[in-house]
């Protein structure tokens, strides 16, 4: 079963990559597995310099699902591209940075920095991270501040641009199509919903930052919905993404419009979740009379 | 080594108000788990799985014992769970107490409530190193109390409680200077009496055993953490530790 697939920059040995901030730099989980199994590792966030992050408690159980509110911890662009990137380098698998920022020059700043490297296959622009307080999603809800930064990010980088959409927005078509015009070689979609839990003891917000970002299986049918209304009416292809959990939810995606797939929250539960699927989808693929991955991309949805 | 594995639940008692003390047979966690390690476990119907400190290690017949408090609808479920049933953990995670370098001192064990039981397999250990050990154990409440005979057979044990209906009435802290010299102390409990321990023993060398709400277990999220002493950053407190050096974490 053929379950490669190409992709502006990438060339996937199978769909499936651990999501951004799920997954670290890859260190943790490659005490479990052979990370070459992975078609590709989107890695946590990169800012220009080091980012603490928010105080703790910075994560929440919900039903069938959680919410976190880490704030972009993580040791700035340098330190990743010296000490993370070689490391992730030395597995077969494709490489995509996670690019985010509090203002346009600082996106452009950490875009350029991954210019002085050859091991990253392309950038997921990170303009949907509802945890900071300055940029993020800011940048993600109206259309013409994310065209604005996807346009001085591709002019940045040498790398082909994956914007990562926030789903909290009424429009999430104005925005796909917005971010295209302004030249984005794909999107990935979606990013966490924004989310609340009180602490009946404290009364107060469980988590410190107050709000979190909602992913898990919570999320899916929201994400199959937008990424199915996406893909009618956008060309650049879709790397999907919100609470799969197993082969099925990936034929789901994948069916919706995907082209390729994250899986987030899942590695939590289980480590070895995306090997898992890796190697069961070529006989879920075959029961839902599929012969390879391109087969089935986009079969579900209606172009208008 | 860090591995997913299923552990067979060989018995399930409650031992004090709310508390469940679970034993459980797995080869892989009770060859390798050392003291102040913990385990992560799924449960059915949850999506994040729940750290539960290792109480004590049966190498010989192959056994790990945990306790915990049902105070959370994840607590609770794992309380349902019966003899025979297996679970899914991860394990051994994290870095355990140091003590190596204690030979032929004194230790003073002090755990507060679900923060007592990492203690008691520590303590084990230290005897068996021929480090002696004294503990204080606080409660909330008589009803509360548990592990009081395991931790008098390693050596001196003072109990507290907050109200006074067992033992010592007061703070762990208030007992502190009832007990003899002491080279090194290990605490495990909630954060406010950690604190209150960190700073009654400033002196003094110190290990502190933290908790936090978790997510991956593995180092990987970022969610637990803990603000360093010098102002650098975080510590991942299921990864760097859950046992730090006192002087070393901002509580």
């Amino acid at each position: 079963m053929d379950l490669s697939v190409k992709l502006p920059g990438l060339s996937l040995k199978n769909p499936v990559m651990p999501a951004s901030g799920c997954f670290g730099f890859g260190r943790e989980y490659s005490r479990f597995y052979d990370l070459s199994k992975l078609g590709a590792v989107i890695m946590k966030a990169a800012t220009q310099s080091e980012r603490f992050g928010n105080p703790t408690p910075r994560v929440a159980e919900t039903s069938s699902g959680m919410l976190n509110a880490i704030g972009l911890q993580n040791p700035g662009v340098n330190k990743i591209i010296e000490s993370e990137i070689p490391f992730l380098a030395d597995y077969d698998t494709c490489i995509i940075a996670n690019v985010a920022g509090s203002s346009v020059e600082e996106y452009k700043i950490v875009a350029q920095a991954f210019n002085h490297t050859d091991k990253v296959d392309a950038l997921e622009l990170n303009i949907s991270c509802p945890n900071v307080k300055e940029g993020g999603i800011q940048f993600g809800t109206d259309p013409n501040m994310a065209a604005h930064i996807t346009e001085v990010v591709k002019k940045a980088s040498n790398l082909p641009v994956y914007v990562k959409l926030s789903p909290n927005v009424t429009d999430i078509v104005s925005m796909a199509k917005a971010v295209e015009s302004a030249g984005a070689d794909g999107l990935s979609m979606i990013n966490t919903l924004t989310g609340m839990q009180i602490h009946l003891p404290s009364r107060k917000p469980l988590i410190a930052n107050k709000t979190g970002g909602l992913s898990g299986p919570a999320i899916k049918p929201i994400a199959i919905r937008m990424i199915y209304e996406v893909r009618q009416q956008v060309s650049i292809p879709i790397i999907g993404m919100g609470g799969i959990t197993n082969t099925e939810d990936v034929l789901e995606f994948l069916l919706a419009g995907a082209s390729a797939v994250a899986v987030g929250t899942a590695n939590f539960q289980n480590p070895l979740v995306c090997p898992e699927i890796i190697t069961e989808l070529p006989q879920t693929l075959e029961e839902y009379g599929f012969n390879s991955v391109n087969d089935v991309i986009g079969k579900g949805a209606v172009v208008l | 080594m860090i591995k997913q594995e299923k552990l067979l639940i060989t018995s399930s008692n409650l031992i004090a108000k709310d508390t469940v003390e679970l034993i459980l047979k797995n080869n892989h966690i009770s060859q390798n788990a050392k003291p102040g390690q913990f385990i992560h476990i799924q449960l059915d119907g949850f999506t994040l799985r729940r750290p539960i400190s290792i109480a004590d290690v049966d190498q010989e017949h192959g056994k790990i014992t945990i306790l915990f408090k049902t105070f959370g609808n994840g607590t609770k479920k794992l309380a349902t769970y019966q003899t025979g049933q297996t679970i899914n953990a991860l394990g051994p995670l994290g870095n355990g107490f140091v003590y190596s370098d204690v030979k032929d001192k004194k230790a003073l064990l002090i755990g507060g409530g679900i923060g007592v039981p990492p203690l008691y397999h520590l303590g084990k250990r230290l005897v068996e190193s021929n480090i002696e050990v004294i503990s204080i154990l606080g409660y909330q409440t008589a009803e509360s109390v548990f592990y009081e005979a395991e931790f008098k057979s390693l050596g001196d044990t003072y109990v507290v409680t907050d109200d006074g209906t067992y033992g010592y009435q007061g703070k762990v802290t208030d007992v502190i200077p009832e007990v003899d010299q002491f080279d090194i102390y290990y605490t495990c409990g909630p954060t406010p009496m950690l604190r209150a321990v960190q700073e009654k023993l400033e002196n003094v060398n110190g290990y502190v055993s933290l908790e936090e709400r978790m997510g991956c277990g593995v180092g990987a999220c970022f969610a637990c953490v803990v603000a360093t002493k010098d102002d650098t950053g975080y510590k991942k407190i299921c990864q760097d530790g859950p046992v730090f050096n006192a002087k070393e974490v901002r509580l």
